[in-house]
């Protein structure tokens, strides 16, 4: 049981970077994963193809193999340099941007057609019928499919773990190898620290679906 | 049917206003909906100050024309004019260009996520870019106007219909528009609320504001309108000043309408 008392630096380290990992991936997704949904609803054709572009890619790719293309092909590329922690960012944010694209999409379906049309009809641009009308309306149906999201992405950091990135996942490969502890103990632990991680998040986005709930 | 008192203005008895005063022209106007020929070669042009009331049966596209005219309706061919500028494509040009056009709509479409204050706040600030205090103050005396400034900090659900078509009235014209058009504006309501969004609408009538109207009020159309234009099968079969309209029908299938709807 004293594993975790002996090494708790090393939890803690893994603990914060995980951390850190999934904020930084879900402010990266939100952000693209909103501007593409915007794009996919766009009158500019060139800017939808690249919206459904961009998610049939990403979505369809495991997320192992996005990291493979993202840690290998990104500095065969020219792109030098980059420490392995924000090609990770990169990768778990483009990959959860695409499915956080399609919750949105579905919320901007579930907005009746006369919302938009009456923007329009007082002079509003398609962005401020979007982002003043259409959006806000949209991300009430959007935000529990997005908590699930953010959720599986605080999940999928732990594939960081195999690209070198000290987080959670790496505690477990590096304590396996050292003075043999139980490694269920070891696991145990590990998912804990997950579980805080997830419940957070449960909590947040339960408090921000009750908070625009009340507004209607 | 019930007859509205007349209270027709001074610009109704002189008939339609001199054609060179024309705000919104429509000329040789066609749509299609997939086979379905919408709007046939419609010309019809609106002079400023006036009121054209457009009635017909349902699916002879008088929803569809009111819709062209500020462009939420594309059209196929033929041009719309709107005060001498012909409507732009989609864009930032059409986006100005709508906000001096009014709409109201069927179901009145009122910002579900916005109080009725923030309703006509909104396109005052973020299209016409005045200050918050300023559009606040147009939109409370708007809401007066029409009679629901008691309601300015409830959510448009927690409205009637009645209230939420007056409200949407005061969003229209919280943009100062040179025209209003209305797309059916009483069909969704209770027959208790008809009355209050129609005398809002004879007020803006009275005040000289150019208006198109699809409705089926022919109590409005009598006293209010100007000009009746009867539409049937995408086609515009008969305009005449209402007294004529409805007391001398020309058309056939005018006639036949009429017979239908004011023979009970």
């Amino acid at each position: 049981m004293n594993v975790l008392t002996d090494h708790f630096a090393d939890f803690r380290e893994g603990f914060l970077n995980t951390v850190e990992l999934t904020v930084l991936s879900a402010l990266l997704a939100l952000v693209l994963g909103t501007l593409i949904a915007a794009f996919r609803v766009s009158p500019v054709p060139a800017l939808r193809v690249f919206g459904t572009t961009w998610v049939t890619l990403l979505r369809n790719t495991p997320l192992v193999l996005l990291f493979l293309a993202v840690t290998l092909g990104l500095p065969a590329l020219g792109l030098k340099g980059w420490d392995t922690f924000w090609l990770a960012v990169l990768a778990l944010g483009c990959y959860t941007s695409a499915f956080i694209c399609e919750a949105i999409r579905s919320g901007i379906n579930t907005v009746p057609m006369g919302q938009a049309e009456a923007a329009r009809s007082i002079g509003m641009t398609f962005s401020q019928t979007l982002g003043q009308v259409v959006l806000p309306q949209a991300l009430r149906t959007a935000i529990p499919p997005i908590g699930s999201l953010m959720i599986a992405l605080a999940k999928n950091t732990a594939i960081a773990s195999g690209f070198n990135v000290t987080e959670l996942g790496a505690v477990q490969q590096q304590l396996n190898a050292d003075e043999g502890y139980n490694i269920y103990v070891i696991f145990l632990w590990i998912a804990i620290c997950y579980l805080i991680i997830t419940f957070v998040i449960s909590g947040l986005f339960r408090l921000l679906e009750n908070r625009m709930a009340v507004a209607r | 049917m019930s007859e509205a008192p007349v209270t027709k203005d001074a610009k109704a008895a002189e008939g339609p206003a001199p054609a060179g005063d024309a705000l919104v022209v429509l000329d040789k106007v066609n749509k299609h909906f997939g086979q379905l020929h919408v709007l046939q070669d419609i010309d019809l042009t609106i002079a400023r100050g006036e009121v054209v009331v457009v009635i017909g049966p349902s699916g002879s596209g008088k929803s569809t024309l009111c819709r062209t005219i500020n462009r939420l309706e594309t059209t196929d061919s033929g041009s719309i004019t709107i005060d001498g500028r012909p409507l732009p494509q989609e864009g930032r040009e059409l986006a100005r260009l709508r906000a001096d056009v009014g709409m109201v709509f069927q179901s009145f479409n009122l910002f579900a996520h916005k109080t009725v204050l923030d309703n006509v706040t909104l396109g005052q600030v973020k299209v016409r870019k005045k200050d918050r205090k300023t559009a606040e103050a147009t939109a409370r005396s708007l809401l007066d106007r029409v009679g629901v400034g008691a309601q300015a900090d409830k959510y448009p659900a927690q409205l009637s219909g009645g209230q939420q078509q007056r409200v949407a009235i005061a969003r229209a014209l919280a943009m100062d528009p040179k025209v209003m058009l209305f797309d059916e504006p009483t069909s969704a309501l209770d027959p208790e609320m008809i009355n209050e969004v129609l005398e809002v609408m004879q007020q803006l009538a009275r005040d000289g504001m150019t208006m198109v109207v699809v409705t089926h009020e022919m109590g409005f159309a009598r006293s209010a309108a100007n000009r009746v234009v009867f539409m049937a099968d995408g086609r515009i079969v008969e305009e005449a000043r209402p007294d004529s309209f409805f007391s001398n029908p020309r058309s056939d299938r005018a006639k036949d309408f009429l017979s239908k709807i004011l023979h009970h």
